[in-house]
């Protein structure tokens, strides 16, 4: 089969609900968390346990969908023990792939369980191929998960120079920085993703309603002010209003989804693996809204790439669901840079 | 302890560069790592500009070593990593792990940058396996953390720490400099040129918070471990880095030096840095804190020399 006809389809999953929908709409893949910080949505009522796990598995596979598991947080010295046991236990629940980003639980993956296929994670930051084809040389990697800062050009440049599969972010919420390098949560709040699996922790958002406007902070700092007219998202640092030279806007990045349903021949004509969908901390009726589009648009694109067009009833459905109600092809599309 | 200045992460004039190093060649430091690690567009000064200021520094008697760029996105960030690491001369510190690939294959020992994610002992000894002769702590990493990194530390490895300077916090393929100024990045007019210390982000509060640089985004606050050069040294820090800015970190490479040597109490020089940091100090990631909080002799702000 060439890999233009292999695209597939990588579904987010929160809990088993989601997993049940993902799996029911037409995802290939569902990829999952277990109930920790092992991976980057360590979120309170998110993720799964033991047993969830088991049944996610059971019920992926006896549908033909493949099932893999994000532990892609950076362990640390002294926790060390909980990811190794995190990627013992993916081999016991009988887990297609681990999506992994810290080197050193990637030797031991690779060391302890040769036949477990490994994917680099987003958060393992390869925006390149040599640094792509490092961790294919060493540990054997067999599919890289590319941060959202590349052009599309750049991304073909990249699969024409290595040997692993790339999956690239389709849609959900948009990543400015390149991931695996922000500690922009940290700074404020203690917590970051690479050391605690979280941006901008739900523990640290204080909503207040002042005279001025319904304020959100963060650890304390002020990170919007909303007029009554306007939608208050979830304050992710990153996507607040700022002053830099007495001017007040998003200087950083509007709140905003991203999209790139119209890229999607392009995409398959250049050789991509697959196409993750972001938000496994979404509800299940996201999950299945967002599956069920983008499986009737890959499968439009591949019958069909030339005639391909986005259908608007795409867009509406996924409009309903998107953060921030806007949409961005992001950095695949240079402008936005 | 050895005391070493980082790359200069703003993009400053030419000839400013040039003064720049004719000044830190006559200070107090031991190693001057060099090069643009932020923007490809930056090209005041080409590699081979960068090896010229490397021979004059080394002949000045300093240990120099190449930076490599952090986010490696296209073929000519590539070929610009190639020629650092084939530059024959200097050792090359690797900020991304596309650098790390090229320097372990030609068997070239090398500096482990501040961006390359070392989070763990198993991680660290497979830098070491690679080649790499010193590793730079990630800045979110504690002292505690530090620690438990160091207890059975592979041999013949040093530790650097980011001790002093406005904290590279995040990395992104979007010019945020270019944004303040509604340009794309393709013709940002190089408008970063403008702000030697970064573009100040404050909150709507008027709180300083974050620093724009291009595509790298800093604190505003400025990271300074001048109170703990004692607790550095007993947790087995080797390298102490001061990160350049515009103005007085000769003065500031001064104060290091003599805190390290016991020839000036930290509180001191902590009083003296109050008037030549362009923000006020901030030490919370070293305590295991959030990294904006500020603990040593909470020290008061300077104005903004900017």
């Amino acid at each position: 089969m060439s890999p233009k006809a292999s695209l597939e389809l990588v579904c987010p999953a929160g809990n088993l609900p989601a997993l049940k929908v993902a799996v029911d709409n037409g995802a290939d893949c569902v990829y999952m968390g277990f109930k920790d910080n092992t991976n980057a949505r360590a979120f309170a009522g998110l993720n799964f346990d033991q047993a969830s796990a088991r049944e996610g598995v059971r019920y992926a596979h006896a549908r033909g969908t493949k099932v893999l598991l994000a532990l892609n947080t950076f362990p640390q010295s002294d926790t060390w023990e909980r990811w190794q046991a995190a990627v013992d236990n993916a081999v016991e629940l009988g887990i297609d792939a681990v999506i992994l980003a810290d080197p050193g639980l990637m030797r031991y993956a690779a060391k302890n369980y040769p036949n477990l296929r490994l994917h680099l994670s987003v958060q393992g930051s390869a925006t390149n191929y040599e640094a792509i084809n490092f961790y294919h040389e060493h540990f054997g990697i067999q599919r890289a998960v590319i941060p959202r800062v590349l052009s599309l050009a750049q991304v073909e440049q990249v699969v024409k120079n290595t040997p692993v599969e790339i999956e690239l972010f389709g849609f959900g919420g948009l990543c400015v920085m390149v991931e695996g390098r922000c500690a922009l949560s940290s700074y404020a709040t203690g917590e970051s993703p690479n050391t605690c699996g979280v941006c901008s922790p739900a523990k640290a958002v204080r909503w207040e309603q002042t005279p001025t406007g319904l304020e959100s902070r963060l650890n304390g700092i002020l990170l919007d002010r909303y007029g009554k007219d306007e939608n208050a998202g979830y304050p992710t640092l990153c996507k607040g209003r700022f002053e830099v030279n007495n001017e007040t806007y998003y200087a950083i990045e509007e709140p905003t989804s991203l999209n790139t349903l119209e890229m999607l021949p392009e995409m398959i004509a250049m050789g991509i693996a697959a196409i993750k969908i972001e938000g496994r901390q979404r509800s299940p009726a996201y999950v299945e809204q967002v599956t069920k589009v983008w499986r009737s648009a890959i499968d439009s694109a591949k019958r069909a790439p030339d005639s391909y067009a986005v259908n608007p009833a795409w867009m509406a459905q996924l409009n309903k669901v998107a953060e921030g109600q806007q949409n961005t092809l992001g950095a695949y599309h240079r402008p936005w840079k | 302890m050895k005391l070493a200045l980082g790359p200069i992460l703003y993009y400053w004039e030419r000839e400013t560069t040039f003064n720049f190093y004719d000044e830190i060649a006559a200070s107090p430091v031991d190693t001057v790592y060099l090069g643009e690690t932020v923007c490809s567009r930056r090209h005041t000064l080409r590699t081979e500009d960068w090896i010229e200021v490397a021979d004059k520094l080394a002949a000045a008697g300093k240990e120099v070593i190449l930076s490599s760029q952090a986010l490696i996105e296209s073929e000519s960030d590539l070929k610009t990593l190639r020629r650092i690491v084939d530059n024959g001369k200097f050792m090359v510190e690797a900020n991304d792990m596309g650098a790390v690939h090229r320097l372990s294959a030609a068997r070239l020992p090398f500096v482990s940058g501040p961006h390359i994610n070392t989070y763990n002992p198993q991680t660290l000894s497979l830098l070491a396996e690679l080649g790499a002769k010193r590793w730079v702590m990630p800045v979110e990493m504690s002292r505690v953390a530090l620690g438990h990194m160091l207890r059975d530390r592979p041999s013949n490895l040093e530790t650097e720490v980011f001790a002093y300077g406005r904290l590279p916090l995040a990395f992104s393929a979007r010019c945020f400099t270019a944004r303040h100024h509604n340009l794309p990045k393709d013709d940002c007019q190089f408008r970063c040129m403008d702000y030697v210390n970064g573009l100040t982000l404050k909150t709507r509060e008027g709180q300083p918070f974050l620093a724009l640089n291009g595509t790298q985004t800093q604190s505003a606050s400025v990271y300074n471990l001048i109170g703990e050069l004692d607790a550095m040294r007993e947790t087995g820090v080797d390298v102490v880095r001061v990160s350049p800015q515009a103005f007085f970190t000769a003065k500031i490479l001064r104060l290091f030096r003599e805190v390290m040597d016991n020839r000036l109490p930290a509180q001191t020089a902590n009083q003296q840095m109050t008037k030549l940091m362009p923000d006020q100090a901030c030490d919370g990631y070293w305590h295991g804190r959030p990294g904006i909080e500020q603990s040593y002799l909470q020290a008061s702000s300077a104005e903004n020399a900017a």
